[in-house]
């Protein structure tokens, strides 16, 4: 659409971004809150952060989920660009339908579903609850979320040129590690990223799948938060959010110079 | 490539075996009985029975779950509830996201990355994080009701926390990006001459977009319902922390029945139930992917 940007337009991208960031920026300036009351400013302070990072149930939490986090990443993203090639590249093969159904399900399949069915299926063949099974859920609904994001960049990826290699004497391994790969590799490395988010902001599922001894920081924040808003909570997730930030940001940065790199060669 | 049939095969039986085969289980366990043992149902498979064994299990599987949730009018209610509350704070948020869907779209192409990074940067922060943000707005003496009172609109506090209007405030907010990524994209495709058009043909500019680029933008309406109202249906920790115990909501009670009352049979025919009333919108959301993909 070409701009004619109104007044109208403008009001709307105001009052959208203030719904969006004012609670966000609430719940960070109450992070500095000297008073035990998250609501009522008592001035300055940054005690909360020191209590944080002396509270070894909230540090344990975060090492338990920082490990599923990225093994989940790392096998779903290998698992989705498995994925992504079968849905893209292979034309029809038996079984396609109920594969492209089991790839687009869990992305919005609710979680208390998923969960429930996981957890069954772990007693039943009598595996111990812990961070082995959390970690396999977690690989589950990430690879699919992982497929779909790299199969969006697979489609508008030339297939020819990997034909072309192959024609030139390459295996079709090696066309695909130094033709394709170096192609759909931003699509990787945001599949990854997407993967290791949603895994260390899953709750329902976690504490479905996990047991005794593997407390996921989401359980430890939700089972806090359950007995009432506390400042250290809010001291958390402004070091999350700030975490996340940068990533983000850094992430679209090192994209956009690789794009202007590619547009100058 | 051709892909490795080898390879291939992967991703599919993991989804088979952790994603399919599990919904049998859920299923089975939905036709068992509760049972004062660990795992607390009944009957249970006894392999080394073999044959009679598995036999022995079908014979003891019934459909008292489903009678008893089509009985007690808590599992009906919460159905029905889950379902309004679903499909208003579907149109809620469609209502928050298209002026500025729309808006994006109208905006300078230069702005454009900056305007869809900051939309989605708050997906990639925490959802009970950004639900936990709202507790501390929406409670009696919390700052909504502070900025309020000071200003004078109301005289005393408003209760807003632990009732169904925090509840889809809490959706509206955390699905609002799902409802707005897609909606742009349907707009930012658009041909703009086409308005040009519509209006040299004497449309004022808001016939011209009712007839013209409403009807464009709803594939992208179509694909921001679906991604708010199936996961919205189910969803356990806004109702959880928002609504507190006045929101009755299915993927709340799915949840109790399984941790507090420990009663995993009646959990798991809460389940198939709300997974037969989500199949029809998964398989017209399918559709819909499929059909787009395709283009």
């Amino acid at each position: 659409m070409t701009g004619r940007f109104s007044w109208f337009n403008a009001t709307s991208v105001a009052l959208g971004f203030a719904f969006l960031y004012i609670p966000i920026l609430i719940l960070i300036i109450f992070s500095f809150n000297e008073s035990k009351l998250v609501t009522v400013w008592g001035g300055f302070s940054t005690k909360w952060y020191g209590e944080l990072l002396q509270n070894e149930a909230y540090l344990n939490a975060a090492w338990v989920t920082l490990r599923i986090a990225f093994v989940t990443a790392t096998v779903a993203t290998a698992l989705g660009t498995i994925a992504a090639m079968m849905l893209v590249r292979s034309g029809r093969f038996r079984g396609r339908t109920l594969f492209t159904g089991m790839v687009y399900a869990p992305l919005v399949m609710p979680e208390v579903i998923t969960g429930l069915s996981l957890l069954l299926l772990f007693i039943s063949i009598g595996m111990d609850r812990g961070m082995l099974t959390i970690t396999l859920a977690h690989i589950t609904f990430c690879m699919c979320f992982a497929s779909v994001v790299i199969s969006s960049r697979l489609v508008t990826f030339d297939s020819s040129l990997e034909e072309a290699a192959e024609d030139l004497g390459a295996s079709p391994l090696d066309a695909f590690l130094s033709v394709t790969l170096p192609n759909i590799l931003p699509a990787i490395a945001a599949a990854w990223l997407l993967t290791f988010t949603l895994s260390l902001d899953d709750f329902v599922i976690a504490s479905f799948t996990s047991g005794p001894g593997a407390t996921t920081l989401p359980m430890k924040i939700y089972s806090s938060v359950r007995l009432g808003v506390t400042p250290e909570v809010n001291a958390l997730s402004t070091i999350l959010i700030g975490l996340v930030a940068t990533g983000v940001i850094v992430a679209s940065l090192i994209g956009k110079r690789a794009e202007r790199i590619t547009e100058a060669t | 490539m051709k892909p490795n049939r080898l390879l291939m095969a992967i991703p599919y039986i993991w989804l088979l075996v952790l994603f399919l085969a599990p919904f049998g289980i859920v299923i089975k366990m939905s036709l068992s009985d509760l049972a004062v043992s660990i795992p607390p149902y009944t009957p249970q498979l006894d392999i080394s029975e073999g044959w009679a064994g598995l036999r022995a299990l079908f014979a003891n599987l019934d459909f008292e779950n489903y009678a008893w949730l089509a009985d007690d009018p808590l599992y009906i209610n919460a159905f029905t509830s889950s379902l309004i509350i679903a499909a208003v704070s579907t149109l809620l948020t469609l209502l928050v996201a298209y002026p500025l869907a729309y808006a994006m779209a109208c905006a300078p192409r230069r702005w454009r990355g900056l305007l869809v990074m900051l939309v989605i940067l708050p997906f990639w922060t925490s959802f009970l994080i950004r639900v936990y943000a709202w507790i501390g707005i929406l409670k009696s003496e919390g700052l909504l009701n502070q900025l309020l009172l000071s200003v004078g609109v109301i005289s005393e506090p408003l209760v807003i926390l632990n009732t169904t209007t925090a509840v889809y405030i809490g959706i509206v907010y955390s699905y609002l990006p799902f409802m707005v990524l897609p909606i742009y994209a349907a707009l930012e495709k658009m041909d703009g001459s086409l308005l040009e058009a519509a209006e040299d043909l004497g449309a004022s500019r808001l016939s011209a977009f009712w007839l013209v680029t409403f009807p464009l933008s709803l594939p992208g309406v179509l694909a921001g319902c679906f991604l708010v109202f199936i996961p919205a249906l189910g969803e356990f920790v806004i109702p959880d922390l928002l609504g507190g115990s006045n929101t009755l909501m299915i993927g709340k009670t799915l949840y109790v029945e399984f941790f507090s009352n420990l009663d995993w049979p009646v959990a798991s025919a809460v389940a198939v139930v709300l997974l037969a009333i989500l199949i029809v919108p998964i398989f017209l959301f399918q559709r819909q992917q499929q059909k787009v993909s395709e283009q």
